[in-house]
């Protein structure tokens, strides 16, 4: 698709691309507090508060605890909010991030995904993230810098639409897409601006019948956060169910609205699919390896073999429709997951696409692959072997084994 | 359960609005209450500050100051920093 309007070619790394796409969002509040390899979204984004490129209220907070407190303490009042993290950073805001998400509060945070002690290792996987899967938060994935921008302008979008009203990850692998610099095509910052527009508000009714938008405002004070015990709290996490089945149609619209403007899309904005429409083997990836196995598909395909791709784009809400639709006439499936679920059986992301494609009848076969641990580099030489045994599975109709550990010395 | 409770189709985002913490009485949760000694008391209204109920009102007109037992959980922050030591924690049925 083309793109409708002029953008502007910069070189930015996957950070910088985070922190120029907060600044042209608008951004009423950013609070965060600094860590590797989240650190350049922080630094870049305070250094425009100090040139006084934007009209931010940038809180350094003490601690990632409360740097999401504030963050929904801002969001309450109807501020357009932003923070960023990643490992440690990320668990030390897991109480909060309940609290966020049952708020109702439309924060969007980016994670440059990070392994997790202990042994303490500061690069790129998934671990931390994946830690927060139940937390409430909507969870989008992206490939490359460049989606990473976009990804951002599109989550204002999202979490901000008043029948999905819940905080947003937006994840970009560490170092892999955090540090690296990528050509990276920006809108202006007026197309920015209209784009998104100012963050609408659900309404609601105050004691007195009134009908008053749902922020913190001394002229029609509100309770927030009240205790629902038996009776009550049941049916607000239902509640929220209904925001993430929201945000499934949502995600879609913005995409394409999207792509409009900027020429862009990225699949339909739940999965990325490459290849499939024929392939009998296929791997399911998160996160910037999916571009990798996109070079090797195309390898594979002058070979005559079938192979595809489906990258998640959109993990919370999980597109579970979307990955049957996909999925169902491939043959042989690897998961691959670069984080771990200790004592469980294969990766998370193996878990619900397994789980997803149960149902269909005839399913293919899948098998979990858990690679790249603690930044582990996984070279396309590597990443082919991968559809080798799936070539093999599908010959021999034989598995030897579910779950592999992928680049482990054995 | 009751079939007066709202389904989750009609309770209010997140629990907002459907109780103002006004008619939410936590002055019932104390044990013990403070009593104030009138002639110790200078009314220099550190205890006004300090209450973190808001539950004792300074009343300008009237040179007065007030507890509003319905909101006064009993925690005793305003005996601990009374400057006269004017203010003691009392069950309800030692008070005088």
């Amino acid at each position: 698709m083309k793109s409708q309007v002029k953008q502007e070619t910069m070189a930015l790394n996957g950070d910088e691309a985070v922190a120029f796409a907060v600044k042209q969002c608008d951004v009423d509040v950013v609070a965060a507090y600094p860590i590797t390899p989240q650190t350049i979204i922080v630094e870049k984004f305070s250094e425009y508060v100090a040139n006084g490129e934007v009209q931010t209220e940038f809180v350094c907070t003490e601690s990632e605890h409360s740097a999401m407190t504030a963050c929904l303490a801002a969001s309450a009042t109807g501020a357009r909010t932003f923070t960023a993290s990643a490992s440690a950073g990320l668990a030390l805001m897991h109480e909060m991030l309940f609290v966020t998400s049952g708020s109702r509060a439309p924060v969007v945070m980016a994670v440059a995904n990070r392994a997790l002690s202990s042994p303490l290792n500061i690069h790129g996987d998934h671990s931390d993230s994946m830690a927060e899967r139940d937390s409430g938060w909507l969870h989008i994935y992206v490939e490359n810098a460049q989606e990473a921008y976009d990804s951002i302008i599109q989550a204002f979008k999202i979490a901000e639409d008043v029948g999905v009203s819940l905080p947003i990850i937006v994840g970009l692998d560490g170092f892999t897409i955090s540090h690296t610099l990528e050509r990276v095509d920006v809108l202006s910052e007026d197309e920015v601006k209209q784009f998104i527009g100012e963050r609408q508000l659900p309404m609601v009714t105050t004691q007195e019948g009134k009908t008053v938008p749902f922020k913190l405002d001394p002229q029609n004070p509100m309770t927030m956060g009240p205790n629902a015990l038996q009776n009550y709290y049941f049916e607000f996490k239902r509640q929220q169910e209904e925001g993430m089945k929201i945000a499934l149609k949502k995600i879609q619209e913005v995409n394409s609205e999207y792509a409009k403007i900027s020429g862009r899309s990225y699949g339909n904005g739940l999965i990325d699919a490459y290849q499939l429409d024929d392939a009998e083997i296929a791997i399911v990836v998160i996160g910037s390896t999916a571009g990798t196995l996109k070079v090797i598909v195309d390898q594979l395909r002058k070979e005559g073999i079938k192979a595809g791709v489906l990258r998640l784009r959109t993990f919370r809400p999980l597109p579970v429709e979307d990955l049957q639709n996909a999925l169902k006439n491939v043959k042989a499936i690897a998961v691959m997951d670069k984080s771990m679920v200790p004592g469980g059986f294969g990766g998370a992301v193996f878990s619900e696409v397994r789980n997803a494609l149960y149902d269909i009848k005839d399913h293919p076969t899948i098998v979990s692959y858990i690679f790249g641990l603690g930044g582990r580099d996984t070279s396309p030489r590597d990443l082919r072997k991968i559809f080798d045994e799936l070539t093999h599975i599908v010959k021999t109709g034989h598995v030897e084994k579910e779950v592999h550990y992928f680049g482990l010395r054995e | 359960m009751s079939s007066k409770e709202k389904t989750w189709k009609e309770v209010s985002i997140a629990g907002v609005c459907s109780k103002s913490s006004i008619g939410f009485m936590t002055g019932d949760w104390k044990t013990y209450m403070p009593v104030r000694d009138l002639e110790k008391c200078t009314i220099c209204l550190t205890c006004v500050m300090f209450c973190p109920e808001g539950a004792i009102k300074w009343r300008p007109n009237m040179g007065k100051i007030e507890f509003d037992f319905s909101f006064c959980k009993g925690c005793g922050i305003c005996a601990n920093e009374c400057p006269t030591k004017a203010i003691t924690m009392k069950l309800p049925d030692e008070e005088e």
